[in-house]
């Protein structure tokens, strides 16, 4: 018995070191930093210079959610003809959403400066056809763009996940008490797919509302997203207690985010949520 | 067109599944208030007929037709039948309540006359007071309960069950065979049952067709099907039969196993020759010099109420069951009542069952399993 379970603290300690190193440390060093300042006092300034940064703050939840909802609507019609489609158009299907991810992330984003710029393909195919162009770069459009672009496929995933193991038969049972396809959907597939939306929700909106890069590229200097000034603090202002501060609190939103995301969805027991 | 009682009619209903025939030709008509059974193998074709009849299913030719209406363009959710479908089927999100409520919703139906339903059904399935349970939470066997009760509370005319019991074990098989068949004359509904049990099939039924590579083999009451199998499938399918190859030398004259028997049997060309069935309980173990024929015996097996041997009579392995003991290598005659003989027309099954010569119990019981499993 004894040695059973040193075998399993074994078996368990690589992933536990890992968890220490990579996860509990680093938030450690975050909070600290948010709280300590240079001499080692605690202070609450850096907390509170966030006032300054509210509108950052909220503008960035606010791309990220409406990002998340527009890759939710389209994700949701794909994940279920996916789910229903022979296993052949089902593999094609999923390759095709899963090979931009093997792209990297700076190529992606720096191929939709190149199609959304005001001399970009884009527009200079619309002036062909003799229509005035369109400015798509450097505006709120085009980073809810490149977000949508870049983190569907982690709402596609979950919810075709789910909906691929959804019991047909609870479709037929269904329709034969007298449900039409509207009914079927609203009364079935939509809430046994919940878990699929907590999770594809989760997987869209942190990084969304997190995301640096995107907003710089394709947001130009109009505008910067509360990633953008995180980063800044690190690599040009050094002020890493406001960095850490304003981390911890996005965190803190993002939890709270979640939570009354979860609440809309039911139980959080229900298998793939991940807050 | 429609006769009388007739509440469900199936004309020349055909289907391939790509280049497969499931079904071929079907022809049918099921009456109202009845207990019809389709029996048969896996694949023959009985499950692809009931989902034709629910609606989840196009036949490619054919009509169904309900209390004379062609419905093959309704949907399911349009037709008066419902569904109890193998593995249950219940909404995983709703608890026992909600789940029986469902259809009643659906209709639209005030929400104090669908509590007063739902009560009703869930005494009617002996469920008192699992309203408030959650699904996940129930045995198999009660979690079949609640899909009758869904089933039945929206009041259909037809109730299609397809290999309900399946999964549940035999004893809580046996009981819910007997609990179905009560609730099938109390509520006065048809009830079209698909199995490939045949005891089954036997116990519960007013009628069975017996189905295999997408016909219909036969269709008849219980006894009829067991007494008067019209060819070697039907009689091999259900229960034990000693299916032999012989000539109908006159009317009431059979000749198999290198002698004459009288039997009850008219109506063939004289030397026609036949496929005759002998129940292995209709055998009569007599001594030797008073047997018509004799056998010696190369197995017995004791199984409780009988004894089963298995005989070898001019190189044909009988099955033969007794009350009497015989030790393995005794011969034995033998001696059968001409009620105990059926003759049947010759079919393609011929030939390919009724011989015990590679039986065995181990055999037999390993193909039950790997059956059930599907």
């Amino acid at each position: 018995m004894a040695k059973k379970s040193l075998t399993k603290k074994l078996i368990a300690s690589p992933y536990l070191v890992w968890a220490g190193i990579f996860i509990i440390v680093p938030l450690v060093i975050v909070v600290y930093y948010s709280f300590f300042d240079a001499n080692g006092e605690f202070t609450l300034e850096y907390v509170s210079e966030m006032g300054k940064y509210k509108n950052v703050m909220l503008n960035s939840i606010w791309l990220g959610f409406i990002a998340t909802v527009i890759s939710l609507v389209l994700a949701y019609p794909l994940a279920y003809i996916m789910a229903r489609s022979t296993a052949n158009v089902q593999r094609t299907m999923m390759m095709l959403v899963m090979l931009p991810m093997w792209m990297n992330l700076l190529i992606r984003t720096y191929s939709m400066m190149i199609l959304m710029q005001d001399t970009g393909i884009i527009n200079s195919f619309l002036e062909k056809l003799n229509i005035d162009p369109v400015h798509m770069i450097n505006t709120q459009g085009a980073v809810v763009l490149g977000m949508v672009y870049n983190y569907i496929p982690y709402m596609i995933l979950p919810l075709y996940s789910i909906m691929a193991k959804m019991d047909h038969n609870l479709i037929e049972a269904a329709e034969d008490l007298g449900a039409n396809k509207l009914t079927v959907f609203k009364n079935i597939i939509l809430p046994l797919s919940l878990p699929g939306i907590a999770s594809g929700f989760t997987m869209v909106f942190v990084p969304s509302v997190s995301t640096f890069y995107i907003s710089k590229k394709l947001g130009g200097n109009t505008f910067s997203l509360i990633g953008d000034v995180i980063e800044m603090q690190f690599k040009s202002a050094n002020n890493y207690n406001l960095g850490a501060s304003l981390s911890l609190v996005l965190m803190v939103l993002i939890i709270i985010c979640m939570m009354v995301m979860n609440r809309f969805t039911g139980e959080d027991d229900d298998g793939g949520v991940l807050i | 067109m429609m006769e009388d009682n007739v509440i469900i009619k199936l004309q020349n209903i055909s289907k391939k599944f790509e280049d497969d025939v499931i079904l071929d030709n079907i022809n049918l008509s099921i009456k109202d208030k009845e207990f019809m059974t389709f029996l048969g193998p896996s694949g023959c074709g009985k499950t692809t007929t009931l989902r034709i009849i629910a609606g989840f299913l196009e036949s490619d030719s054919g009509q169904v037709i309900f209390e004379g209406k062609d419905i093959n363009n309704l949907p399911p959710h349009k037709r008066q039948v419902n569904t109890i479908f193998q593995r249950y089927a219940l909404f995983p999100h709703l608890n026992v309540y909600d789940n029986i409520a469902f259809g009643l919703r659906i209709k639209k139906m005030k929400e104090k006359d669908i509590s007063k339903k739902v009560y009703e059904m869930l005494e009617l399935v002996n469920l008192k007071g699992f309203q408030k349970r959650n699904i996940a939470s129930l045995s198999g066997g009660q979690q079949q309960r609640v899909a009758i009760a869904r089933a039945l509370a929206v009041e259909p005319r037809v109730l299609l069950l397809d290999e309900p019991l399946g999964a549940l074990d035999l004893k809580l098989r046996k009981d819910m065979q007997v609990e179905l068949k009560n609730i099938q004359k109390r509520m006065g509904i048809t009830f079209i049952y698909v199995t490939h049990d045949q005891q089954e099939a036997l116990s519960m039924s007013d009628t069975i067709v017996v189905m295999n590579d997408g016909k219909i083999q036969q269709i008849g009451t219980p006894i009829d099907i067991y007494n008067e199998p019209k060819n070697a499938f039907v009689a091999d399918f259900i229960g034990e039969s000693n299916i032999l190859d012989g000539v109908m030398l006159n009317d009431f004259k059979a000749k198999f196993s290198g002698a004459v028997f009288q039997c009850l049997d008219k109506g063939f060309a004289v030397n026609e020759s036949v496929d005759i069935v002998v129940r292995p309980e209709d055998v009569d173990v007599v001594p030797v010099e008073e047997g018509t024929i004799s056998g010696v015996i190369t197995s017995n097996t004791f199984k409780g109420v009988h004894f089963e041997m298995i005989v070898d009579i001019d190189n044909f392995k009988w099955m033969i069951q007794t009350t009497d003991y015989y030790p393995v290598g005794t011969r034995i005659g033998i001696q059968i009542e001409p009620d105990a003989i059926h003759v049947m027309k010759k079919s393609e099954y011929s030939g390919m069952y009724g011989d015990y010569s590679s039986f065995s119990d181990e055999i037999e019981h390993l193909s039950d399993i790997s059956e059930e499993e599907e």
